[in-house]
């Protein structure tokens, strides 16, 4: 026994017994040595680790290729808008300056994206669904509380508003606000606390009752909450909303952006799907803004400012209106009147001040929303 | 260990004394087969049905268009950082908690399922609280210039976090079972400590480890939740496989979005494979980490 704890303090050690890994088989053994095969495993393993942080670093450096590179986060229905004006816009400043610039671009409900770039998502631009999500930034500094000022038409390269996507046919006879409330009708619209188009869409059936009972608010009241027993889910966004409505066909109307309603449309059926335009509904503003913070931060702040003033130039209008957005550029307007019948719409202004206003009176925590969810009647 | 049969005599003769009458076991297979069937096998094929809806070259154009490439690479990054650390750590806690008695051993036992017991979506909010713009600790990180949330590190951080508990959970129940004789002979005859856990301890559990690997593995190139709310959602930059997944559901490219699917899926049945060979090679040792 000192023999072999001389050699254990010596370092050098025999091993005396043979090693094999305890029987728990029941006789059928596994009687190889098996240090070997794990002392390779864990070599193997070891590389593996080294290997995955070469590749961690190389990854933080891949982006270096471009010359610049923006970010640009917008809400749910513009998915495919910015893959193509992205596109659009590089060519057009690879021409102008000779620079390579990639845009990058994140989607989801807008006010979970205004959300996220308070936390810290580095958004050289922001393109939401409404201005309330732009004045969050603004109340966290990432931007000056002007930013409406510092672009055309307060900020909005576009317009939109909000129609009815309803089964081909329309087997329900919709036509109009009214017939959302009928017996057995089932409404899809996503959950205006985290969904830009949610809001703009509960504004417009509000304004509608409004108008409808001559500004009674007994009785707006009560078509708000007959609306809102209809819907049987709250999506968080606009696309998820679609995708409930067209793909899991669940609900006989979508209350929809515009241009969302006719983007369903082309990519999911023209033989299952149609719109229907409302006597009355809103002009929907989404707006973008250059976030100081980040671009200053990140020296891209030329570029981020090329990038949204090239939204409002004829060929960014162009693409706009191919996306179903209401071009602001009154002759690309002209040119694709017929998609976009005229329409009377109420401007948040005249019914319900601005943002900040709407915002605290609707959907604030405790606000008339809430108020509204938690008393309709049951379905 | 449990008792094998043979050791409980009245038990020994099962076929005559638990057998069901045929009709009974017909129908029972009939309703499992069925059951399995409508859940597990269709959806299978519908995955793979929709992912092939327009062809193979469609189906591998998809997988290299950048969008994808760059979700593939991210997941399998993420997890090959994942694993090797979460390996580190749970074998070393295993062998902490299973061979040794110190204070605080019941508390650490518990830190390691927290995971289990929290929302993968709290999970990501945890480290947006912690390193988003107005988390408490970026104040702290602020003179380094690193970028954790809504960028790969922190991927990495929600994922480890998810993962954590696979390995040292599969480890301990077998290394506590397996007890500490082994390695009081091993250090009697002589050897180290370091020579005792690699030549003894390590090897005693390898299969286990592999299974822990497996399962860490599996949930680290699956995870959604907790990676959702930390990502940020750039395509080509931060979105990982089943995010991507979910961009491309969401902008009406189904048959992408089941392309990738499908590989996610090849995934998860390779993992069930593997699981399975491993379980039925090496039950008995793997038994004792179900207990």
């Amino acid at each position: 026994m000192s023999a072999l704890h001389d050699s254990h303090l010596g370092g050098g050690v025999v091993f005396p017994f043979p090693l094999r890994g305890p029987d728990f088989s029941g006789g059928r053994t596994a009687a190889t040595p098996v240090h070997g095969a794990v002392g390779r495993y864990l070599l193997i393993s070891g590389l593996l680790l080294l290997f995955s942080l070469c590749l961690a670093g190389g990854g933080i450096v891949v982006a270096a290729h471009a010359d610049s590179e923006i970010l640009n986060v917008s809400y749910d229905p513009t998915r495919e808008l910015y893959q193509e004006f992205n596109v659009a816009f590089s060519r057009h400043w690879l021409e102008q300056t000779g620079e390579r610039v990639v845009v990058r671009q994140s989607h989801g409900g807008s006010a979970s994206q205004a959300r996220a770039v308070i936390d810290g998502l580095a958004a050289d631009v922001v393109t939401l669904a409404l201005a309330y999500d732009i004045d969050a930034l603004a109340a966290h500094q990432l931007l000056p509380r002007n930013w409406q000022a510092r672009l055309p038409h307060e900020s909005t390269p576009c317009t939109s508003t909000i129609v009815f996507l309803v089964r081909k046919g329309n087997p329900k006879g919709i036509k109009d606000w009214g017939d959302l409330i009928r017996p057995g009708v089932q409404v899809i619209t996503p959950n205006p606390k985290t969904s830009g188009g949610a809001r703009w869409n509960y504004l417009a059936a509000w304004s509608w009752a409004e108008t409808q009972f001559g500004g009674d608010p007994g009785k707006v009241r009560g078509y708000m909450e007959q609306l809102m027993a209809r819907v049987p889910v709250l999506d968080s966004g606009a696309r998820a909303a679609t995708t409930t409505f067209a793909k899991r066909g669940l609900g006989d109307l979508l209350l929809a952006w515009e241009n969302e309603a006719i983007l369903a449309v082309e990519k999911l059926g023209p033989h299952d799907l149609e719109i229907v335009r409302p006597t009355r509904s809103i002009l929907a503003q989404p707006p973008v803004a250059v976030v100081d913070r980040v671009v200053d931060a990140r020296g891209t702040r030329k570029v981020a400012e090329a990038y949204l003033r090239y939204l409002y130039t004829p060929e960014g209008q162009e693409i706009l209106a191919r996306h179903h957005f209401r071009p602001t550029d009154p002759t690309v307007a002209t040119r694709h009147a017929q998609k976009f019948p005229p329409l009377l719409m109420t401007t948040l202004q005249e019914r319900f001040g601005d943002w900040q206003q709407a915002q605290a009176r609707h959907f604030a925590d405790g606000g008339l929303f809430d108020q509204i969810q938690k008393s309709k009647p049951a379905p | 260990m449990s008792p094998r049969r043979a050791d409980l005599p009245f038990l020994s003769n099962r076929s005559e004394l638990l057998s069901e009458p045929l009709w009974v076991r017909l129908l029972l297979l009939t309703l499992a087969l069925t059951f399995l069937g409508g859940f597990l096998f269709l959806p299978l094929f519908v995955v793979f049905g929709e992912a092939l809806a327009q062809g193979f070259a469609f189906y591998f154009a998809t997988l290299r268009t950048p969008d994808a490439q760059s979700a593939i690479g991210l997941t399998l990054l993420v997890a090959l950082v994942a694993i090797p650390c979460n390996l580190l750590f749970g074998v070393s806690a295993a062998w902490a908690i299973a061979k040794f008695r110190f204070p605080g051993r019941a508390l650490l036992l518990t830190l390691i399922d927290l995971p289990f017991s929290v929302s993968p979506v709290v999970a990501g909010l945890i480290f947006i609280l912690m390193f988003g713009a107005q988390g408490w600790a970026t104040p702290l990180l602020r003179p380094f210039d690193v970028k954790i949330v809504f960028a790969v590190p922190g991927i990495i951080l929600a994922t480890l976090f998810v993962t954590f508990p696979f390995i040292a959970r599969e480890l301990i129940p077998l290394m506590e079972e397996q007890g500490v004789e082994d390695e009081e002979s091993a250090l009697m005859l002589g050897a180290s400590g370091w020579q005792t856990f690699w030549r003894v301890t390590l090897p005693n559990v390898r299969y286990g480890l592999m299974y822990g690997v497996l399962l860490c593995n599996a949930r680290a190139m699956g995870e959604f939740g907790a990676v959702s709310v930390i990502s940020g959602h750039i395509r080509g930059l931060t979105n990982t496989m089943p995010l991507h997944v979910e961009v491309l559901y969401n902008e009406y490219e189904f048959v992408a979005a089941f392309a990738v699917a499908s590989l996610l899926t090849i995934l998860a049945l390779v993992t069930l494979g593997v699981k399975n060979v491993l379980q039925w090679r090496y039950r008995d040792q793997l038994q004792a980490a179900e207990h």
